[in-house]
């Protein structure tokens, strides 16, 4: 059997103290490396972390008709991109439901990379039929570090002996780490300044050396998924089969969504011909979508009330929660579900991101969410707070 | 004044076990007669060689229906059904291809052979899962008769029209393909790895007399996929004590609530007085009385030996004759000294190998090249087999350090060219072992002891005609309201007061208890 371990294992293996690892598409990731996930959170708002992004599944898609087959498959515009740039986008099938969410950097006119939460390699030949392009599976071929926080920028900059502030959000460079080819690109999880950079896997671990040891004047701080769930909750980044279903994976009709439901009409494009799930989005655009998946915030004190009924202090969850978790209107009925939430450590608040009807979807809507207090299920005050909850200045600066 | 019983039960195979139990705990006051000294039937264990439990014919529980597990508690009645994970298919160029107990490491596996069927086989595996929930409410159904026009009926097809319609166009599709085409066309649908179709296509074969190119396989696929489809509660898997202990469990719960069961008690006749049964007579000549006389055995037994076929309407009669048995497959069962070491793999994964099944179905061919060998008569010079080492699950089975193997073969026909003697029962069962140690040098100087069963074997002990695993084949012309004559799916009879319950009946095959269960509803309905 095929090792389950990442490249960079050699390095993160002796860091993890608890040994906790969990699984990410076939691999395992560090949950946390010590005991508790605290201080790798703050990191990511107050220094450096880095993390191990390898698991990601990774496509080369090459060819005179690369740029028309990414096309046709995602949702955003990619025949408009310019060399250097990253797009963010969903894709779906033909009945506008999403399958899955990743990342296209253009990395000249007829290369692409493409990162995916799950395996598509099949999803992209069942759509290239016709085409002149190439597919290449480079997901073990590519070792990938994300490293975040304020501090990102200044570590990468003295690793890479280069000024990487006309690296704008979402671009990517060529660059070198001692001596290492590697591909920088201003992308991330977190919600705040940072960097992803891709690596041919055998040159993992030096890499992996070169930008720890220049971070560790800057804070850098190793950080695993623990944390991470909760910068991208304040981030308001959905995770697939967390906050949504794939619709590949989708037993019935209800478990699917539109990227329009996900809050990503954005990343829609109105002026393509073709692409799949095109006739389904924009007849829902027309007709508005059914739900939205938006912010909430809990509020303190309906909370503070419900735990003083039982003489307690409020209780909060230690980590970022991943379930279903009803959301009612004022007059009980329920609206909606959230789906992840967790409380922030840096905005002192209780926050979850949540599927409402659209009708219950406004900002500023007050609705309750069930949170279970003393073992008796309850209704804390919870008001609708447009996604990110937190976005920083330095993110695009 | 001899005993009055309201239920006969003939045969104590695990679906006249489950009829038995289920009309013993409606009240009603039951006697199981089971011709062998043990109950079971197909579904025994037996201790061949000392120290060494076989099963000696079903050896896993694929498709045992969670309501009956349920309803008779039959964990409290001693069943433990244990993980049979995985499954390694040697292969001849000295690779393998290995589905493992977890998802991530099957994926990986299967992207060594084909980075498309790795992810294929999640969407093939996600289909399939649709299918069988589509299917499986037929199998808890009666099954309508569409040229009857009572209401029962009419309702009963309405429901059905309405489940299929309900499908959506997508799978109603592919459960036409399933219905109509061969197992390896349905998998070139989705695969391209050929050790991988071989290892697929196997399970639609199995228990029929039809290669994986034979039109109409694609649906035993899917009958199989049903067992899988219950897997979360674990329902699959290897009966603690081998599939004996599963037949005890049931006949613990038929005794709970109140079944008589007597072994050694054969079944000549079902006695009649005009066109209703009254009871029946032993091999030895006793004569028990009951209102009610229930037949788990095949339909060419039930209509054509315990019954008179002048007692039945001649076409129905010509109907039960022509029900196809078949019988395809044997076993191998062998004590062992030690664990046979797979060439594909020496090290056995740690264990993982014997603890899951092995499949030698090396390709598409191989497995066709089986079949073409029964076509003409022969058995398999080289045949399919699924081997698994129950030891390695339940340590109980053989002694400290020693270990069970237990190798289905397909195909040995019934029908052998020449007849099955003594000779041909070995030369058989040197064709498996020397296909065996050809894939795991050095086993043969494992074997202790060899028990070899051919379809002969199979009916002259448990009296399945022809040797046929399913009590009659499961091709689509035998299915559902066809199964075993049209008219006559429903477990009644032409005789009054006679029923049937065995896997010969809807839905048929495996070790399901459907049948038994779906008899004994339909006799207590009636009895209102």
């Amino acid at each position: 059997m095929s090792l389950r371990t990442t490249p960079f294992h050699a390095r993160t293996g002796p860091l993890s103290e608890g040994q906790a690892w969990r699984r990410w598409a076939g691999y395992v990731v560090a949950s946390s490396y010590e005991l508790s996930h605290d201080r790798e959170y703050h990191a990511i708002r107050n220094s450096a972390a880095l993390f191990d992004v390898s698991p990601l599944y990774k496509y080369l898609v090459t060819g005179r008709d690369a740029a028309r087959l990414l096309d046709h498959v995602v949702t955003r515009n990619v025949g408009k991109a310019k060399v250097g740039q990253v797009l963010y986008t969903p894709w779906c099938d033909a009945d506008g439901k999403q399958i899955d969410d990743g990342t296209i950097s253009v990395l000249d006119e007829r290369t692409f990379r493409m990162t995916a939460a799950d395996p598509n390699l099949r999803w992209l030949h069942l759509n290239s039929s016709g085409l002149e392009v190439a597919l290449e599976d480079v997901s073990e071929r590519t070792a990938a570090l994300s490293l975040q926080g304020p501090n990102s920028r200044a570590i990468l900059q003295l690793a890479a002996e280069r000024d990487l502030s006309g690296l704008k959000y979402f671009r990517l460079t060529p660059a070198k780490i001692r001596g290492i080819p590697v591909t920088i690109s201003r992308t991330g999880y977190t919600g705040d300044l940072g960097y992803e950079i891709w690596v041919e896997a055998a040159q993992a671990v030096p890499l992996w050396d070169a930008v720890f040891e220049t971070g560790t004047a800057y804070g850098i701080t190793p950080a695993g998924m623990l944390a991470l769930d909760v910068a991208r909750i304040e981030a308001g980044l959905l995770l697939i089969e967390v906050d949504y279903f794939s619709s590949r994976h989708a037993f019935i009709e209800a478990q699917k969504s539109s990227p329009l439901e996900l809050g990503l009409g954005w990343t829609v494009a109105t002026d393509k011909e073709r692409y799949n799930g095109k006739d389904a989005l924009d007849a829902e655009r027309l007709r508005g979508p059914t739900w939205q998946f938006t912010g909430l915030t809990v509020d303190w004190d309906s909370l503070e009330q419900l735990y003083a009924q039982v003489g307690l202090p409020p209780r909060l969850p230690t980590q970022a929660w991943r379930m279903s978790v009803p959301i009612y209107d004022p007059g009980g009925r329920q609206v909606g579900y959230a789906t992840s939430g967790g409380w922030s450590p840096l905005l002192k608040k209780y926050l979850a991101l949540a599927h409402l009807e659209s009708s219950s979807a406004a900002p500023g809507t007050q609705l309750r969410m069930e949170v279970t207090v003393e073992h008796r299920r309850k209704q804390a005050t919870a008001h609708v707070t447009p996604l990110p909850f937190f976005n920083p200045e330095r993110k695009r600066a | 004044m001899p005993k009055r019983y309201d239920v006969i039960v003939i045969g104590g195979g695990h679906n006249g076990l489950v009829t038995a139990a289920y009309l013993a705990r409606a009240g009603k006051k039951v006697l199981v007669l089971e011709r062998r000294p043990r109950v079971g039937g197909a579904a025994v264990t037996e201790e061949i060689f000392p120290g060494f439990k076989f099963s000696m014919f079903s050896y896993v529980v694929s498709l045992l229906r969670p309501e009956i597990i349920r309803d008779l508690d039959l964990p409290r009645h001693g069943l433990h059904i244990l993980p049979l994970e995985s499954t390694v298919t040697p292969m001849e160029n000295g690779d393998y291809l290995a589905a493992w107990a977890d998802h991530d490491d099957t994926r990986r596996e299967l992207y060594r052979h084909s980075p498309r069927d790795a992810e294929a086989y999640d969407e093939y595996g996600h289909l399939m899962h649709f299918m069988a929930q589509a299917v499986k409410p037929i199998l808890g159904m009666v099954p309508p008769d569409p040229t009857s026009f009572a209401p029962g009926d009419l309702a009963a097809l309405f429901r059905l029209g309405k489940h299929f319609r309900g499908l959506g166009a997508e799978r109603l599709h592919a459960l036409v393909k399933l219905m109509t085409m061969s197992s390896a066309d349905f998998l070139d649908e989705w695969f391209e790895t050929d050790v991988l179709k071989a290892t697929k296509s196997a399970s639609g074969i199995i228990g029929t007399f039809l290669g994986p190119r034979s039109p109409g396989t694609a649906y035993v696929l899917l009958h199989h996929y049903m067992g899988e489809l219950d897997g979360v509660f674990r329902a699959w898997g290897f009966a603690k004590g081998g599939t004996g202990a599963l037949s005890e469990s049931i006949a613990s719960a038929a005794r709970a609530f109140g079944a008589e069961i007597r072994c050694d008690a054969g079944v000549a006749k079902v006695l009649l007085r005009g066109r209703r049964a009254t009871g029946v007579v032993l091999e030895n000549g006793d004569e028990i009385a009951a209102s009610i006389v229930v037949s788990s055995l095949d339909p060419r037994r039930t209509f054509l030996q315990l019954l008179e076929p002048s007692h039945l309407p001649p076409d129905f009669v010509a109907d039960i004759k022509r029900f196809k048995f078949r019988g395809s497959s044997g076993k191998v069962n062998l004590a062992l000294d030690g664990l046979p070491t797979f060439t594909c793999m020496p090290d056995g994964a740690g264990g993982k190998l014997h603890r899951g099944a092995v499949s030698i179905s090396p390709s598409l061919d191989y497995v066709e090249r089986a079949y073409d060998d029964a076509k003409y008569g022969e058995f398999s010079r080289r045949p399919y087999m699924d081997i698994v080492f129950p030891s390695m699950i339940d340590p109980g089975m053989a002694p400290p350090g020693k270990h069970v193997m237990s190798i289905f073969v397909q195909y040995a026909p019934y029908h052998l060219n020449g007849g099955w003697t003594d000779a041909q029962r070995e030369a058989f069962g040197d064709a498996v072992v020397n296909t065996v140690e050809s894939f795991a040098p050095g086993f043969k100087s494992k074997i202790l002891h060899r028990q070899v069963i051919t379809p002969v074997d199979i009916e002259r002990i448990t009296g399945l005609s022809e040797g046929n695993i399913f009590a009659g084949e499961l091709a689509l012309q035998q299915l559902f309201f066809l199964r075993p004559a049209p008219g006559w799916a429903k477990f009644a009879t032409p005789i009054r007061g006679f029923y049937q319950c065995g896997s010969g009946t809807h839905p048929g095959g495996g070790i399901m208890g459907a049948s038994g269960r779906l008899a004994a509803m339909r006799i207590l309905k009636d009895g209102k």
